[in-house]
């Protein structure tokens, strides 16, 4: 439940009469917050100003008090309407002046009610009920013809993330992205969360909701420089229960397993093997036979890895492809917009990402999560977690390390003894 | 020439409590009263060299004699009260009818913003001031603003005895300014002081404020001020002012004094 708030406009002389201070004065002294959402300043000394502030309370009685204090210095309600909306023209098709969200929780007015958008995620559109009565993210390519879809800004509000009662690493709720701070005090709390969010897992495991999950999206990077052990003993540990990957991630993960090499190179020497430049081929080409990832793992072909460890905990994979993938494996997502699909379906109850090595994965998630979902971006590349943020995704905390040593840290924090 | 619009005593009398002035039980002596008004229009005219134009006084209408809060006017332009007392509304009618027949472009506030004309806005040629939160509503104070071309600050009133600015605020021919601070709030009390020199501040002490030495009429260097207020004089006088003392007690009873029995027309 969003925090109770009202937009208010105070206009007149209000700078230098000190009418403005006074109302932010009497905002905060009855324990609310404001926002100055925007403020106009008259040229000259008859122009008058004017001043749109939001105000916040921790309850609705709260909010009251603070608009009843503040009305008699001339701060009015903004007049609020119903949010309008307009059938789509054609299936996937919104009507022009659609409104675009962004990742940060929303409502819209629907009959005087402030309703929460259901799904939220950035760049989509907002889908209203026909009973009137509910609103979801809806992606354009999802809609269909007729839906009543929201246009104009009238009756949307977007309300800023409130600042979580945990205070670590994800509190200050910004990209920080520089390879030269200290990273062990950021996987501390990753892992702090990790193993909160792992009690709730196993409560929900029998009965109940399933909302504590840890999302982890990863690129082969994980298998090539080292991170495959960690990672397997961190999804075996029930801390991991959703990843997000390419073709890459599961052929190179199983390929470690059939061949000890990573696209050629030798896993313990470190070198390239002859003719191992094929390993990775030959893996897919033997997976696909079998039929399935799962067949591969259940009829013991691989029984050690990443993927057997996401198939024998019954972590959901999705698995999308590229372009550039060979084979693919079996499973592999190769529709984009179905594979977009299968990622929104799996992110309810996420309540941690983890965005592991993989720039095109770690955009597209980015992409689907709302701003609510605290998400940590690992890249040697610095251009990476950057990227993540300059989409959007500003609640993104960027770490700048090499995705195995990141993953072994994080394991060894959570009782790891490789 | 300064003209002064004034409205005979003939019906004034304590009929109801809209102010903590004013008591039911505590009447007015009409003949005490009339002698009262008589002298202090003698005073304007023969000492300050005021000009009166008159209203008729309307039976029923009691507080009709307070001619401040008819409205507020600059050059050619009126714009009539809007009373918060259902009790002093009935006077609007009289007043905008009085601005009309003399030829005022008059504007009218809409039902409901509360004004109470220049018994709550005061100020000196460019910057005018604004009271509110007793009887006015500061969002008057846009319209007004808009209408007269004038900078107004509004300024909070936290004393209920001084429920109209002109209780507690004298603004002075010679750009001094004639109060009494606890009147207001902190933040008014701050802007007066940032736009008002120390100098050019005269403050009123409590005991002359409680006999409205601040409800004084300034025409050049005269200050018509009621009887009884010898500090205020003495600070007047200082600063090279004359002032020009008139008992008004019997008005006091319905919480007015001089500056509130008459309108500044120019």
């Amino acid at each position: 439940m969003s925090a109770p708030q009202e937009t208010v406009l105070l206009q007149g002389h209000i700078i230098d009469s000190l009418i403005l201070a006074k109302v932010l004065d009497a905002i905060l002294m009855l324990g609310g917050t404001f926002d100055l959402l925007d403020v106009q300043i008259g040229v000259t000394r008859e122009q008058p100003s004017r001043a749109r502030i939001l105000v916040r309370a921790s309850s609705g009685q709260q909010l009251t008090d603070i608009l009843e204090a503040i009305q008699p210095h001339g701060a009015v309600v903004e007049r609020e309407s119903d949010c309008r909306v307009e059938p789509a023209p054609t299936t996937g098709v919104l009507p022009p002046e659609f409104y675009a969200t962004t990742h940060l929780p929303t409502q819209v007015r629907l009959r005087g009610e402030w309703i929460d958008v259901e799904g939220i995620e950035m760049d989509v559109a907002i889908r209203v009920g026909a009973d009137g009565s509910t609103a979801h993210a809806v992606p354009m390519g999802q809609v269909r013809e007729g839906d009543l879809i929201v246009v104009g800004r009238e009756g949307v509000r977007v309300l800023p993330l409130e600042r979580p009662k945990q205070r670590d690493v994800f509190s200050f709720m910004q990209a920080q992205v520089s390879s030269e701070r200290p990273h062990r005090h950021i996987i501390a709390d990753i892992a702090g969360r990790m193993t909160v969010l792992r009690e709730g897992y196993r409560e929900a495991r029998s009965g109940g909701c399933q909302d504590s999950l840890v999302l982890l999206v990863g690129g082969p990077a994980i298998v090539h420089a080292g991170g495959r052990d960690a990672l397997t003993w961190l999804i075996e540990s029930e801390f991991v229960h959703v990843l997000f990957g390419g073709n890459a991630l599961a052929a190179h993960d199983m390929e470690a397993h059939l061949y000890g090499t990573s696209l050629g190179y030798g896993l313990s020497a470190g070198r390239a093997v002859p003719h191992g430049h094929e390993h990775h081929l030959r893996t897919i080409n033997r997976i696909r036979a079998i039929g399935s990832i799962e067949k591969a793992v259940t009829s013991g072909v691989v029984t050690g890895g990443i993927m057997a460890a996401c198939v024998r905990h019954g972590v959901r994979m999705v698995l999308a492809g590229s372009i550039r993938d060979d084979g693919p494996l079996p499973g592999v997502v190769t529709d984009s917009v179905q594979a977009q699909a299968a990622m929104r379906a799996a992110l309810p109850g996420v309540k941690l990402a983890l965005l592991v090595a993989s720039t095109l994965h770690a955009v597209a998630t980015g992409n689907l999560l709302p701003a609510t979902v605290p998400t940590v971006c690992v890249d040697v590349n610095p251009a990476v977690p950057t990227k993540l943020a300059d989409r959007g995704s500003f609640q993104a905390v960027g770490l700048v390390m090499d995705a195995a040593s990141f993953l072994r840290e994080l394991a060894r924090e959570l009782g790891w003894k490789g | 020439m300064s003209r002064l619009l004034v409205c005979e005593p003939e019906y004034f009398s304590i009929q109801y409590e809209i102010n903590p002035w004013m008591r039911l039980s505590n009447s007015v002596g009409p003949e005490r009263a009339r002698i009262q008004w008589q002298g202090l229009m003698d005073v304007l005219t023969n000492k300050a060299g005021a000009r009166l134009e008159r209203i008729k006084p309307v039976p029923g209408l009691p507080d009709m004699v307070f001619t401040a809060n008819a409205g507020s006017v600059l050059g050619r332009k009126a714009v009539p009260s809007r009373f918060r007392h259902p009790e002093r509304q009935r006077e609007e009618p009289c007043f905008e009818q009085w601005f009309r027949e003399q030829g005022y472009d008059v504007t009218q506030l809409e039902e409901g913003l509360y004004f109470e004309g220049a018994g709550d806005l005061l100020g000196f040629p460019d910057t005018w001031f604004g009271g509110y939160r007793q009887r006015s509503d500061i969002r008057a104070y846009i319209r007004l603003s808009e209408i007269f071309g004038r900078e107004i600050i509004p300024v909070e009133l936290v004393d209920r005895r001084f429920y109209h600015l002109d209780t507690c605020f004298c603004p002075l021919s010679g750009g001094e300014l004639l109060y009494y601070p606890p009147a207001f709030d902190g933040y008014a009390q701050k802007v007066i002081e940032d736009r008002i020199g120390r100098d050019r501040r005269l403050v009123v002490p409590e005991s002359e404020a409680l006999r409205f030495a601040c409800n004084a009429v300034c025409i050049k260097q005269r200050v018509v001020l009621p009887e009884g207020c010898a500090e205020t004089m003495a600070l007047l006088a200082d600063r090279g002012y004359e002032p020009c003392p008139s008992p008004l007690d019997e008005f006091m009873k319905a919480g007015g004094s001089a500056k509130c029995l008459t309108l500044a027309l120019d």
